[in-house]
């Protein structure tokens, strides 16, 4: 029944956010019943990490070591996130960018994006994560549109086409998985639910199950960023509001990969061979040189941390790629840290661009002069980003290494380069965001920059130590994901 | 030749709708118009409710029976509905749109069958519906209808290739499967029409923003910080 | 064949008559061919709300074309001169080839569905070089123009003719259809979309709309009128005769191959009769359907004519491709 509750908490806050109407208050009230989100979600980690895997509403949703963590992750940046947009979005209202009536669809869709995420998590049903998915591109569609400038518009249109095409491939592939698993299982519900299919994952026919991951791969992939589709994702971070940009960096991103992994965990017992990991592992070096080399011209901060989440997330799909309890142990932190770090660059990046008023990063100079801790805080966030050694990217990214040096050795240049020139381009562009000259500025809003450092600190925390407890969820979820 | 089943004209007139299907899917390439896409949207919707309600009753699944009626009211009566109301507030209706060279698209549309049914082979192979040899007759469609949004510049047209796929994936689940379980039919159909109301939403959006639905105006991001 | 050699005067007796049914059909198929322009001009004329000419017209025409004299352009080669026979010519000899009233055809094993369609194009580059060889601009562009369209609907064609024999195994054209015609009814979506594809083939073959209008003389627009400018008398009688018993012909291959039933499968003489009962039956429906649809459709741009004929293949390709995928 946790479970549940997970997951009526956010539907039920988005009706109320809904017919609430354009109170002032209403920012708190989304930051309040998110929390509450949260709290629920880690009493449901509690439990799943006591007593094992839940199975809840005759099957249909199913808790286990990888999705609780990633279901605590959401919820947790689903709450910073609110506590950040609450000043953010008032300093946009002040300056006539969106009015009262859009900022109540605002937090109705955010609850709806975060009802959505969660539900892709917990389902046991691959039929159910598909539809999940999908709305939650249909959720946020309207949240990257929301300033109605032309160019966001363009951003959403092309966000939504490409993903709805996208998805569309993921479902084909649900659909042959289905067929497959029907021959043993019979048809009926049962034949989707990913717990039987896992059960049943070796026998099913391999032919099949090897065009149903391409589709897969292709319209998952599509979501997490992978290129050649990833072309949305710059767009849709630019132009949208910034804390629609670190949820979908943050968040969304994960959930795609999380349903990639599921499947392949099935392909990977069907197949006899590591189809599934070549292809991944593929995937995600062209996605991490593409998105590295499109770095190198942005002039628009937003979209070098998009190209960067990009970036990221091809390093996570190779790692899942190579699999093995290491490889896929470092995937699963670096989908954490990567996710914590980048909605917390997010969160500096949207403060700055407004008192900078710009995006352009040419024009965003002395910031730690204008705003002290804005300045602070994009800059330990950007060395977080880039891999330096306290920080728990820093870990994952060298695990990561150190596998693909023992299993794919000629992968490691490309990796090595791609992490240089991301390096040198980030630190570059930073370096000149941060320093320079400047008078002190002050936003018309105290803005809440404590999920930041929040953020930072917990990244800074799994560089250090991972915790036992943490340890031993990524390990467990490691261990079956294989 | 044909599957073994009791009514083998059953099965040819369901392969004969899903050959339907796949015509329309190509006629929908070539068309210029916004309305007749439409009026070929609703037709695609038809044959394909057709089609799972005579694999519904070969079967005799009864699940399939509520799928049909579903694809008859979303796909033939209240989409077409939709998009034609919109058309026609929004005065599209009779919009000519330029396609890039119609031969050209058609010999890779035949492109993409070729490539869907051998696709399609190994995996009909395994299957044990009467109606298997209609997968790759539903990846074609999805494809096509993929082809068709590529081609296409105008906002409605999108929307519409976009729909259509969906209709490609209801055929493909239908005849490999008998369909998806209920629930998650269900689920699929809710999406679609929110996604056909948040696209109408959008509309007015672009159309208020951009005075047009014409994408070639959507040229900003193309070429971003240049 | 083993009786043969036993009872030799009953073996004559059947080449005589299966011989009579040959000619019976040949001649039938050449002599009625205007009948069959002319019912199309006729439900035509009165769907426009014109006053039909009757039936009979073409023959009117043929009659008094055939009594005025030649004249030659100055310059016609004998090319020119021989053209008209060789038209009129291959089209009997593929009136004999193609199974209208009967599949038991002497001639059939002569030429395949291939050859056939060699034949047609035997007509045609003659008919073009002709044209060309008077040296007029009308006739060249015609020709031209009429060679685009035969270029780009010869794929088609033959795709159509592959599906066809695809499904009867063989590429006789008799024997297409009696397996077509014998079998258990069955549905076939390949025949579906090559009866479709064949139709959109037969109205730019023969030059009807929307390809080409046969009844102007618009010279912008017209293809195949302006291959015959310059051929007067007997010379035009033969090469309209021609045309005519081509189109019939086509119809008579889509009878043959798409709606086969009633076609006689024997050379008896009940059998030629009620064969061609059928077939006058099916050409009367068709003429009606072809003269609904020409007086519906507008013509189309010359330039848009590829677009047409591509429309055709890629039925073509479906009806081969789903053969395929559908029925084995």
């Amino acid at each position: 029944m946790l479970v549940l509750s997970v997951l009526a908490i956010p539907l039920l806050s988005a009706v109320i956010l809904a017919f609430l109407g354009q109170k002032p208050w209403a920012y708190l009230l989304n930051a309040g019943l998110t929390f509450l989100t949260f709290i629920d979600s880690l009493f449901l980690a509690k439990k799943v990490l006591e007593s094992g895997p839940v199975l809840a509403l005759k099957e249909t949703f199913y808790v286990d070591s990888f999705n609780i963590f990633l279901i605590s992750l959401t919820a947790f940046v689903g709450l910073t996130t609110a506590i950040f947009s609450g000043p953010y979005m008032k300093i946009e209202e002040k300056k006539g960018k969106i009015t009262p009536k859009i900022l109540r669809l605002y937090h109705s869709a955010y609850q709806i994006f975060l009802f959505t995420m969660l539900l892709a998590l917990s389902s046991n049903n691959l039929g159910i994560l598909w539809v999940a998915i999908e709305g939650a591109t249909l959720a946020t569609v309207l949240l990257v549109s929301l300033y109605r400038t032309r160019a966001s518009i363009e951003a959403a249109w092309k966000y939504f086409i490409l993903c709805g095409v996208g998805i569309s491939q993921a479902l084909f592939g649900t659909i042959l998985l289905y067929f497959a698993a029907e021959k043993i299982l019979g048809s009926g519900g049962g034949a989707l639910l990913w717990t039987h299919l896992f059960q049943i994952r070796f026998e099913l026919e391999p032919t099949v199950l090897k065009i149903a991951f391409v589709f897969l791969l292709v319209g998952y992939g599509t979501k997490v960023g992978l290129a050649p589709l990833h072309n949305w994702l710059p767009d849709a971070h630019a132009e949208g509001p910034t804390p629609i940009s670190a949820v979908l960096s943050g968040l969304l991103l994960n959930v795609a990969l999380y349903a990639l992994v599921r499947c392949k965990v099935l392909v990977d017992g069907a197949l006899h061979s590591n189809l599934a990991s070549e292809m991944m592992m593929g995937f995600g070096l062209l996605t991490m040189v593409v998105a590295v080399f499109s770095m190198l011209r942005r002039k628009d901060v937003k979209r070098l941390f998009a190209y960067s989440s990009i970036e990221h997330m091809g390093i996570a799909t190779f790692a899942f790629g190579m699999g093995g309890p290491l490889a896929t142990f470092a995937a699963l932190l670096h989908m954490t840290v990567h996710s914590l770090t980048k909605s917390s660059i997010f969160f500096s990046v949207g403060h700055a661009a407004q008192i900078n008023q710009t995006q352009q990063m040419s024009e965003i100079r002395g910031l730690i002069r204008k705003v002290p801790r804005l300045g602070w805080g994009l800059m330990l966030g950007s060395f977080a980003i880039l891999g330096m050694p306290p920080f728990g990217v820093f870990a994952s990214e060298f695990i990561v290494l150190t596998v693909a040096m023992k299993q794919a050795p000629w992968t490691t240049p490309i990796l090595l380069l791609c992490l240089a020139v991301a390096f040198g381009v980030i630190f570059f562009r930073v370096g000149n965001m941060v320093l320079g000259e400047g008078v002190r500025m002050a936003l018309p809003y105290p803005p809440a920059l404590f999920p930041v450092f929040l953020h930072l600190a917990l990244v800074l925390v799994l560089g250090l130590f991972i915790p036992p407890f943490l340890a031993h969820w990524y390990q467990s979820a490691a261990r079956f994901i294989g | 030749m044909l599957p073994a089943h009791d009514s083998p004209f059953g099965v040819e007139m369901v392969n004969l709708l899903g050959a339907f299907i796949l015509l329309v899917a190509f006629a929908m390439l070539a068309s210029r118009r916004t309305l007749s896409l439409i009026r070929l949207f609703a037709f695609q919707g038809f044959f394909l409710s057709m089609s799972i309600f005579l694999v519904a009753f070969l079967s005799g699944e009864s699940n399939l029976y509520y799928s049909a009626f579903f694809t008859l009211v979303l796909k033939v009566i209240l989409l077409p509905w939709i998009l034609r109301d919109l058309s026609q507030r929004l005065k599209i209706g009779g919009d000519i749109e330029t396609l890039v060279n119609v031969p050209v698209t058609m010999i890779i549309g035949i492109g993409v069958v070729v490539f869907s049914f051998s696709l399609a082979e190994p995996i009909l192979k395994a299957a044990s519906t009467v109606t298997r040899s209609l997968i790759g007759v539903g990846l074609a469609c999805v494809l096509l209808s993929f082809l068709v949004m590529i081609t296409r510049k105008k906002a409605m047209t999108q929307i519409i290739g976009f729909l259509s796929m969906e209709n490609g994936l209801l055929f493909s689940a239908t005849n490999a499967t008998y369909g998806m379980p209920m629930v998650v039919e269900l689920a699929i159909a809710l999406d679609v029409l929110i996604g056909a109301i948040i696209f109408g939403i959008f509309f007015f959006q672009i159309r208020e923003t951009f005075e047009s639905l014409d994408l070639k105006y959507f040229e900003k991001l193309k070429e971003d910080e240049e | 064949m083993t009786q043969t050699s036993t009872v030799p005067h009953q073996w004559i007796a059947d080449l005589l008559f299966k011989g009579l049914g040959e000619l019976f059909q040949t001649a039938s198929v050449i002599f009625f061919a205007p009948i069959f322009l002319g019912w199309v001009n006729l439900c035509r004329s009165c769907l426009q709300s014109r006053r039909p000419a009757g039936i009979l017209q073409p023959y009117r025409d043929l009659l008094k074309l055939l009594r005025k004299e030649v004249v030659l352009a100055t310059g016609a080669s004998p090319l020119f001169r021989i053209t008209p026979y060789i038209v009129f010519g291959s089209m009997g000899l593929a009136a004999a080839l193609v199974p209208a009233v009967t599949t038991d055809l002497p001639f059939g094993p002569a030429a395949d569905a291939i050859a056939l369609v060699g034949i047609f194009s035997l007509a045609r580059i003659f008919m073009a070089l002709s044209a060309m060889d008077i040296g007029t601009p009308f006739g060249d562009m015609g020709a031209r123009r009429e060679m685009m369209i035969a270029f780009l609907a010869e794929p088609a064609t033959m795709m159509v003719l592959f599906t066809a024999s695809l499904i009867s195994r063989s590429t006789s054209l008799s024997t297409i259809a009696e397996t077509l015609g014998g079998r258990h009814f069955t549905l076939y979506p390949s025949l579906v979309f090559a009866t479709t594809s064949f139709f959109l083939i037969i109205l730019a073959e023969n030059s009807r709309l929307p390809i080409d209008n046969p009844s102007t003389h618009l010279e912008l627009t017209m293809i195949h009128e302006a291959m015959l400018l310059e051929y007067s008398g007997r010379h035009l009688a033969l090469m309209e005769w021609g045309s005519s018993i081509k189109l019939l012909l086509y119809f008579s291959i889509l009878i043959s191959f798409f709606l086969p039933w009633g076609i006689s499968h024997e050379s008896s003489f009940g059998g030629l009769l009620s064969g061609f009962a059928f077939l006058v039956l099916k050409l009367f429906i068709l003429g009606t359907l072809l003269a609904i649809l020409e007086s519906t459709l507008a013509k189309l741009r010359l330039f848009r004519a590829p677009e047409f004929l591509a429309a055709a293949y890629l039925l073509a390709v479906i009806a081969f491709l789903s053969h395929f995928i559908l029925e084995v």
